[in-house]
């Protein structure tokens, strides 16, 4: 408790200060800076916090394996408090201290706001341009209809997820119920859902379908007597934290036989608060999880693995931002500088290895990384538990990037220098 | 018709909750004039402190414990905080409390972490009632409704049976009389203020482990506690309770019908298709916009009726 409470304070004063006396003058030349836009307070802090601890992580790291241009990474985060507004005045932050790097994860409403931000402002300031790296903004539409040159995501969109979770749907299941969250990223799981189910599952029957406002619902039992009434045999959700588990907790204590199918289900907080009633019964979609190097018998990935429980006591599952950093270090060498256009320039089809050996690229088209991806199941005899609940995650279908290259919408405008 | 009866149920329970929660909110400011906006913040405090207590103890200890201390956590804050910025009128009482919101949340991220506790219902609370058209109903909710009622129930007494009650409503309206007669009239307010959060920490203690025992939830039951306050009419216990449960039945039934606006005037005429703004408000699900509701009842009787249900005094 006191050391979380130190860390904790540390990170407060590191950012305050970061923020207040990294003026141009002392600006030390010898790092690479990375401008980091998240929740870091309130309500969806959780969210902030656990990817700012797995980029300490994967920046020690990537930086123990020689950086870019032999310089070091450096974080510089910033509180997002999950507002647009709030998110473009870090920009504006940013770009002040000339850092050419922006990166952000959580909200895809957040991002549609600094796509929109960062692309105005590289085109009124050719000098001064910032290159967007998204971390964890996952609707689809980011890198469709409203894809832009210098937004790159580095992260599986919710296509990709629909299709894995599709994909992974066993056979004895024929009726499903869709709830999800009434905001951007809801309403683009529940109709991709909806479609990769139509596509690849057309026998499963579609029994109900529901949009709950976004971290509104106290009382999740009048849901649950629909689903029940409608003799769905699983949910399919793309909801995450109270709206997850409330739901979860209602839903069995009701005696309801159910499997949950959830994009998110992993996500720090998760295991905690789902705990034993979860299962067999719970399912995620997820990037990576701590029994992947296990289950594919890798040194190296269980060497990731075993690194990071040693200090942290949740889950380590960004895998992609781990890719993140070692594509944007390989492409800034490839560059030979940190000038953002040359790097955008050579980010475009990198592609690295995580330490299990799978490919992430980064498609041309339209700046979406591809990924593998894991459906995976919350069971007991796990060699990793998540968050000492004494359950983990178990891969049931595992997907390589190269088999969701799903087609893109994208009608990209690239600059001509 | 069974699905009418279930959710009956369920609204009762989540209304007796929303009550636990307001009462003790309605109860400070109709003695004290301070609309408490940390009083979420305290049932927060009572779930993170009912959770600890429970680990160690057991449940029946903390049920007794968390309150008491959160009535203690009130106090101080009444003698020490309260009762200094009062002399400066409301609005500085209203901007200390919402002060208090934020050094709450960010003290409990401090010492307990951002991740949700595993603060879970008792095993001997944790079977099924009885089955109600092939639905359990789970014992731990009868449970919140037994100590619902009995705090309504002794709350009651307090007020309307004992001299305790006679003094506290005595010194509400006229302060400076009672003072006259020789009652601590500070002292009737401390206790008044460490009541009211000792409510909401009994709130927090059966609230935590039936939602989730985690820093954004005072966040989360904020705002509709004070939608609760405002809509049964500010320092009315009796409209608190009233508007406790019609919250309550309206967030419940509003996601088990699935009518739209333009259902409603079906009978009467043909509501055309439209794609605009108006035509999307009248064609949204009930159940999509059910949480909603609340808000928009507190808005309507805002203008219709600012003193609330059975205020005595506009808002």
């Amino acid at each position: 408790m006191v050391r979380r409470l130190l860390s904790i304070t540390t990170l407060a004063l590191a950012a305050s200060l970061g923020a207040a006396c990294l003026g141009p003058a002392q600006a030390a030349e010898d790092t690479i800076k990375i401008g980091y836009v998240d929740p870091l307070s309130g309500a969806f802090a959780q969210q902030g916090d656990a990817s700012l601890k797995h980029f300490a992580y994967l920046f020690e790291r990537i930086n123990a394996e020689g950086g870019a241009l032999g310089k070091k990474f450096e974080i510089v985060p910033y509180d997002s408090k999950l507002q647009p507004a709030e998110a473009l005045i870090a920009l504006k932050s940013i770009t002040d201290q000339n850092i050419p790097f922006i990166m952000h994860c959580a909200g895809s409403n957040v991002a549609a706001a600094l796509i929109d931000g960062v692309s105005k402002h590289n085109a009124r300031n050719p000098n001064n341009r910032v290159i967007y790296l998204n971390c964890g903004a996952l609707a689809s539409d980011l890198t469709n209809d409203q894809c832009d040159f210098w937004h790159f995501r580095f992260d599986a969109n919710t296509g990709m997820r629909a299709e894995t979770l599709v994909r992974s749907l066993p056979k004895t299941l024929q009726s499903v119920y869709l709830i999800n969250q009434d905001y951007l990223f809801g309403q683009t799981l529940q109709k991709e859902t909806k479609l990769y189910l139509a596509k690849l599952r057309p026998d499963i029957k579609i029994v109900g379908e529901e949009l709950i406002p976004l971290g509104r619902v106290k009382d999740f039992s009048p849901y649950i007597s629909k689903v029940k009434a409608s003799g769905a045999q699983a949910m399919i959700t793309g909801n995450w934290g109270p709206d997850l588990n409330l739901m979860m907790k209602t839903s069995v204590e009701a005696g309801l036989d159910l499997s949950y199918y959830t994009y998110l289900a992993h996500v720090v907080g998760g295991a905690t608060s789902v705990g034993a009633m979860g299962e067999n019964r719970l399912f995620t979609v997820t990037e990576f999880h701590p029994n992947v190097p296990s289950e594919q018998k890798s040194a190296a990935g269980e060497e990731f693995v075993a690194k990071w429980r040693a200090s942290h006591d949740f889950d380590l599952f960004q895998m992609n931002n781990y890719a993140l950093l070692k594509m944007l270090a390989s492409a800034i060498n490839k560059a030979g500088s940190t000038d953002a256009y040359k790097v955008a320039l050579a980010l475009e089809g990198q592609t690295v290895k995580d330490p299990m050996g799978h490919d992430y690229i980064m498609r041309k088209e339209d700046h979406q990384m591809l990924e593998p991806l894991y459906a995976a199941q919350f069971v007991k005899d796990v060699k990793y538990d998540s968050e000492k609940t004494g359950f983990g995650w178990k891969t049931v279908t595992a997907v390589e990037a190269a088999d969701l290259a799903q087609p893109t919408t994208c009608k990209m405008k690239r600059p001509a220098s | 018709m069974e699905i009418i009866l279930v959710s009956l149920l369920n609204g009762l329970v989540y209304g007796m909750l929303l009550f636990m929660l307001a009462s003790g909110l309605t109860l400070i400011f109709s003695m004290m004039g301070v609309l408490n906006f940390a009083h979420a913040s305290i049932y927060m405090i009572g779930a993170y402190l009912a959770f600890e207590v429970s680990r160690w103890f057991g449940f029946l200890p903390a049920l007794i414990l968390a309150p008491i201390l959160c009535g203690a956590i009130g106090a101080a804050i009444e003698i020490w905080g309260l009762r200094r910025v009062h002399h400066n009128g409301h609005i500085a009482e209203l901007l200390f409390t919402f002060g208090l919101v934020f050094i709450v949340q960010r003290g409990v991220q401090m010492i307990w972490g951002m991740l949700p506790m595993p603060y879970r219902v008792p095993s001997y609370l944790d079977f099924p009632l009885f089955t109600l058209y092939g639905a359990n109903f789970p014992a731990y909710r009868g449970f919140m409704l037994l100590i619902s009622a009995g705090m309504l129930l002794a709350i009651w007494l307090l007020l309307k049976k004992t001299r305790v009650g006679l003094i506290i409503q005595a010194a509400l309206t006229h302060p400076n009389m009672v003072s006259s007669l020789g009652h601590n009239v500070p002292m009737v307010f401390t206790g008044v203020f460490a009541g009211g959060c000792g409510l909401a920490g009994l709130a927090g203690v059966i609230g935590g482990n039936y939602l989730t025992t985690e820093s954004s939830m005072a966040d989360a039951m904020g705002p509709i506690v004070f939608v609760v306050v405002v809509f049964g009419g500010l320092g009315s216990l009796a409209g608190c309770f009233i508007a406790s449960i019609i919250m309550g039945m309206i967030q419940t039934f509003a996601v088990v019908f699935d009518y739209t606006i333009a259902d409603m005037f079906s009978p009467l005429f043909k509501v055309p298709e439209m794609d605009t703004l108006l035509g999307e408000i009248l064609t949204v699900p009930m159940s999509r916009i059910g949480p909603l509701l609340p808000y928009a009842l507190m808005i309507l009787i805002l203008l219709v009726r600012p003193r609330g249900l059975l205020g005595t005094r506009d808002t």
